[in-house]
């Protein structure tokens, strides 16, 4: 009746874990009750739940990112005071098959459902306003993306009280990810969370790619883009082109797993080296999707706060492309010790190095976006800063790497984990963490507490340091990855040094949340009447913070570089204010209920409850059918009721 | 008052820091031991000497130009509309350009060099090692000596070691790190590492690539020493009571006992005489058409990273 699921599947004899899930159930308790009593149930469905409106879209996926970051934290936190500990005769605080699911679980949260999330968010909320658009191109397929991804979200927790998550690293390399070796259904919970969600990034990244090439504003052609929606462009594009071959992959493994087929395991001639080159060729597009988007953020930031264009914009644009375009022929640098002939790893490497070309323009290029400007400090210009000086170092790791004969000295050792959390912490997280205090006004109409910000970068980037300068140590030291447990006392002191850096961290990411919480409280203080708090450059802050639901009430003119910048002194005309009716999408609830039978199609594949399965696939199938066949999906805003709306926020503007 | 507080907390963090240090002669990758592992240090060294040409440059430049134009200096330059200059833009396009054109040189050689399979120039024999990864625990069987060893391994200085690697479970990597470079260890196929030593010493051995739940205890000494000395190990292993064959082996590869919420480290073992093609019999296993009567395709072993030319 219930597969394989029996009551044993929950960790009542794994205190951790344990009070863990009783925490995180109060919570839930707490949250669902406060929404009720405060009577916010039908609210939360109408405005939020069931919107097809990007920018709301786009805050629900950070909102949930942000609460999954603290997840994967925690798992960092444990993992290193483990470490800390757990030399000679101390076993430390977490047993093998814990501890190996914590390391696969932090990298599996951290990728797919912190880093992607946040992307997406990012996205969701400026590049339509960015091009002029008054929503992405298939709204509801966006609603659909987020709805998938919350549900891989759903499955991920639920592996915490509910059976394990898998114990193989977040490669998930067979033969170990095979059912010989994996037999419960920790790899299960790893494949049916990636594969939902990473069916809702692939509808993303369809989605976005449309937009940018269809639905810009008139006069902008694709070299008068912002820059943050070429960096979201190219990032889309790897996308689609990636993604597939991850549901590939794991479809190939999932038949391993349940229908007895043999791809990755040595029976019947399978091979698990195939696995390795799939997962790879995802895996290496995989890291540029996350960073070229926070290339982005900083070149829209060092521009903007500079008070100067970005400096060489086509020089930044065929630099992306160039970056986007190798990120596919470099997969192999992630197995340089797999046995390849000295032409093969040559060749891989080399091209791999040269992505450190368009990499270092771009670096050069934000400097002389600082060159002779008027370089504004605040929290977001720290961030820029500390992530050029970082990126830098890794990036120099990283090319160090690419340098096989360099690499079967350093493959998999604690200076690969440094190198990698260089660049994405680095690069990508401060990345998205300047691209949140940006566009935060824009999206909620108040700004964020900035001494709070600076607090939290200086936190960060202290931490970071001290927390990953011994892993390249330890690295160099000969320590590999992944060990539960050690016996050489030199190591010691350099996994105790780390963990006063995750201490720092910690620190950073409390204030981080008193910043949300303390500008919260204060958003009357904070508040962006004008919709420009930045003196910004681009279209997104020409409307009102937040933007009415439709964005542009008329369409503005992009024929120019900065065309916000150009309206403000001239160049370019305001837009009018003759209102013609704006084709607008409904909301609907459908993307909910298709996510939700997806989430118990994936619970009950996890668990081979096939009954359970069967109502899941033939549910979301249905809803999508029904779906299919509703024409009543979209309406008109009147003009009259564009100038109501219109004139209300000109009337808060002048007020204030 | 103050001020000494804080030179109170420098003092302290500059002898963390020292004390750190001065366990750098424990940075095994840059004490290397043989010709290999000599090699790839260089390597590194150069490789991020090289980098380092542009990273200084750009993170002097970062600090100075923020310093420089930030808001509040009034007397530094603002060109509001500068935002290209074909001149620079050759710089920061060709000097990276530069640097991997020159370190793309030095890779395709040392790839060619360092390549794992290809044999050490030396006037002695090379030894042949066979290696097979076990959860959780490493076999070495020496064919021509036809002795046996688990996690220890021993072999002559300047002496070449040719070892021929399998796995008879997940994938690990069998790594030596004072002596040179790593390579995998898969089931069903045979991969190949050449490393020498070219000092006596003990050093430590290890997977680079996880195994699951006992993967730390995947860790063993490789002793360097005199052929005497050599000699005398393989006397040593000659004179055990323990041999091994086929159906040992399925004994020793079953996963041992976690004890304390860790696996130990499995004892060093010896066996005088192994059963000859042990080595092959282990990769047959894995290879359809051999040992199975799942006659999907006939293939030979796998030799993994032999180039046909």
């Amino acid at each position: 009746m219930f597969g394989k699921l029996t009551l044993d599947a929950i960790p009542f004899h794994e205190p951790i874990i344990f009070y863990t899930v009783c925490v995180v159930a109060i919570l839930g308790a707490a949250i669902v009750a406060a929404i009720t009593y405060f009577k916010s149930w039908g609210y939360l469905w109408r405005e939020w739940l069931t919107s097809v409106d990007h920018k709301k879209i786009g805050i629900m996926y950070i909102i949930v990112a942000l609460v999954m970051l603290v997840r994967g934290f925690a798992d960092a936190i444990m993992m290193r005071t483990h470490l800390a500990m757990s030399h000679g005769d101390n076993a430390g605080i977490l047993p093998p098959e814990h501890y190996d699911q914590v390391f696969t679980a932090h990298g599996v949260i951290m990728l797919i459902f912190v880093a992607m999330p946040l992307i997406s968010g990012l996205m969701n909320i400026v590049v339509p306003l960015q091009i002029g658009a008054r929503d992405v191109a298939f709204p509801f397929l966006n609603s659909l993306s987020f709805w998938l991804f919350l549900a891989g979200v759903v499955l991920v927790n639920i592996s915490l009280a509910v059976g394990e998550f898998a114990q193989t690293g977040w490669v998930a390399y067979p033969p170990l990810s095979g059912l010989q070796y994996s037999p419960g259904v920790g790899v299960d919970y790893y494949i049916w969370s990636i594969q939902i969600s990473g069916l809702g990034s692939l509808l993303t990244g369809v989605n976005f790619v449309v937009t940018i090439l269809k639905m810009r504003t008139p006069g902008m052609t694709l070299m008068k883009m912002p820059i943050f929606t070429w960096t979201a462009f190219c990032s889309n594009i790897l996308i689609c082109g990636a993604f597939p071959i991850l549901t590939a992959a794991l479809a190939l493994l999932s038949l391993d797993r349940y229908l007895d087929f043999h791809f990755f395991t040595n029976e019947l001639g399978g091979n698990p080296m195939m696995y390795v080159n799939l997962f790879w060729a995802w895996g290496h597009p995989e890291v540029y999707i996350l960073i070229l988007p926070a290339f982005g953020v900083f070149s829209e930031v060092a521009a903007t706060f500079s008070r100067k264009p970005l400096f060489g914009y086509t020089s930044m644009v065929i630099a992306t492309m160039a970056i986007a375009f190798l990120s596919f022929v470099v997969w192999l640098h992630h197995f340089f010790t797999m046995g390849s002939g000295a032409n093969v790893n040559a060749f891989f490497g080399i091209a791999t190095m040269i992505i450190a070309v368009p990499t270092g323009v771009k670096i050069f290029t934000w400097l002389f976006t600082m060159y002779r400007g008027r370089l504004e400090i605040n929290s977001m210009t720290l961030y820029t800063l500390g992530f050029l000086i970082t990126f830098s170092i890794g990036g120099m790791a990283g090319v160090l790497m690419a340098v096989p004969g360099a690499d079967f000295l350093l493959h998999n050792s604690l200076f690969l984990v440094a190198h990698f959390h260089t660049v994405i912490i680095g690069g990508a997280v401060f990345g998205y963490l300047v691209g949140i205090t940006y566009w935060f006004p824009k999206a909620t109409g108040f700004k964020l507490n900035d001494k709070l910000g600076k607090y939290a970068f200086w936190f960060w980037i202290v931490g970071f340091y001290v927390a990953f300068s011994p892993m390249y140590v330890l690295g160099f030291m000969g320590m590999t990855r992944r060990l539960n447990h050690y016996d050489n006392p030199d190591w010691t002191i350099w996994m105790q040094i780390a963990v006063v850096g995750v201490a720092l961290i910690a620190v950073g990411v409390a204030f981080i949340v008193a910043q949300l919480v303390v500008s919260f409280i204060q958003r009357k203080k904070n508040i962006d009447v004008t919709g420009d708090p930045w003196d910004g450059r681009t279209l997104e802050w020409s409307i009102p913070s937040p933007p009415p639901f439709y964005n542009f009430a008329v369409l503005p003119r992009g024929d120019k570089l900065d065309a916000f910048h150009e309206q403000k002194r001239g160049g370019l005309p305001a837009p009018s204010t003759v209102y013609e009716p704006i084709h607008m999408p409904k909301n609907t609830g459908m993307a909910v209920i298709m996510s939700a039978f997806a989430t118990v199609l994936g619970f009950a594949l996890i668990w081979h409850i096939w009954w359970l399965a069967i109502i899941g696939f033939v549910g979301a199938v249905a809803t999508f059918i029904i779906r299919t066949y509703d024409y009543d999906i979209d309406f008109y805003v009147q003009p009259d009721e564009i100038a109501r709306i219109e004139q209300a926020h000109l009337q808060k503007a002048t007020q204030a | 008052m103050k001020e000494r507080k804080y030179h109170h907390y420098f003092r302290t963090l500059l002898t963390i820091v020292a004390a750190a240090s001065l366990s750098g002669c424990s940075w095994a990758l840059f004490d290397s031991k043989g010709e290999i592992g000599i090699q790839e240090r260089n390597l590194i060294l150069t490789a991020i000497g090289l980098m380092l040409l542009v990273v200084i440059p750009a993170i002097v430049m970062t600090v100075m130009f923020a310093w420089r134009y930030r808001a509040s200096n009034k007397d530094a330059t603002y060109a509001p509309d500068w935002a290209h200059s074909y001149k620079i833009e050759a710089v920061v396009w060709g000097v990276p350009i530069l640097i991997v054109a020159i370190l793309a040189v030095v890779t395709w050689k040392t790839t060619h060099s360092l390549d794992p399979y290809k044999p050490i120039e030396s006037d002695v024999k090379p030894l042949q090692v066979e290696v097979v990864s076990l959860n959780w625990k490493w076999l070495f069987i020496y064919p021509e000596q036809g002795i046996a060893t688990v996690n220890e391994l021993a072999f002559p200085e300047n002496t070449p070691v040719t070892f021929h690697i399998t796995s008879d479970t997940v994938m690990n990597t069998f790594s030596v790190p004072q002596l040179g470079g790593m390579v995998y260890a898969m089931a069903g196929q045979r991969t190949q590492l050449n490393l020498i030593a070219n000092e006596p010493g003990e050093y430590f051995g290890q997977s680079g690539n996880y195994s699951g739940n006992g993967f730390s205890a995947m860790r063993f000494k490789a002793h360097v020493g005199s052929s005497e000395a050599f000699d005398s190990w393989v006397a040593k292993a000659k004179a055990s009571s323990d041999t091994l064959d086929f159906d040992g082996f399925k004994v020793l590869a079953k996963p041992g006992e976690m004890v304390n919420h860790r696996y130990p480290i499995h004892p060093v073992t010896y066996y005088s005489q192994v059963q000859p093609g042990l080595f092959k019999q282990v990769i047959d296993q894995y290879v359809v058409g051999i040992n199975s009567n799942k006659t999907l395709s006939a293939a030979a072993p796998v030799e993994v990273g032999v180039e046909k030319e």
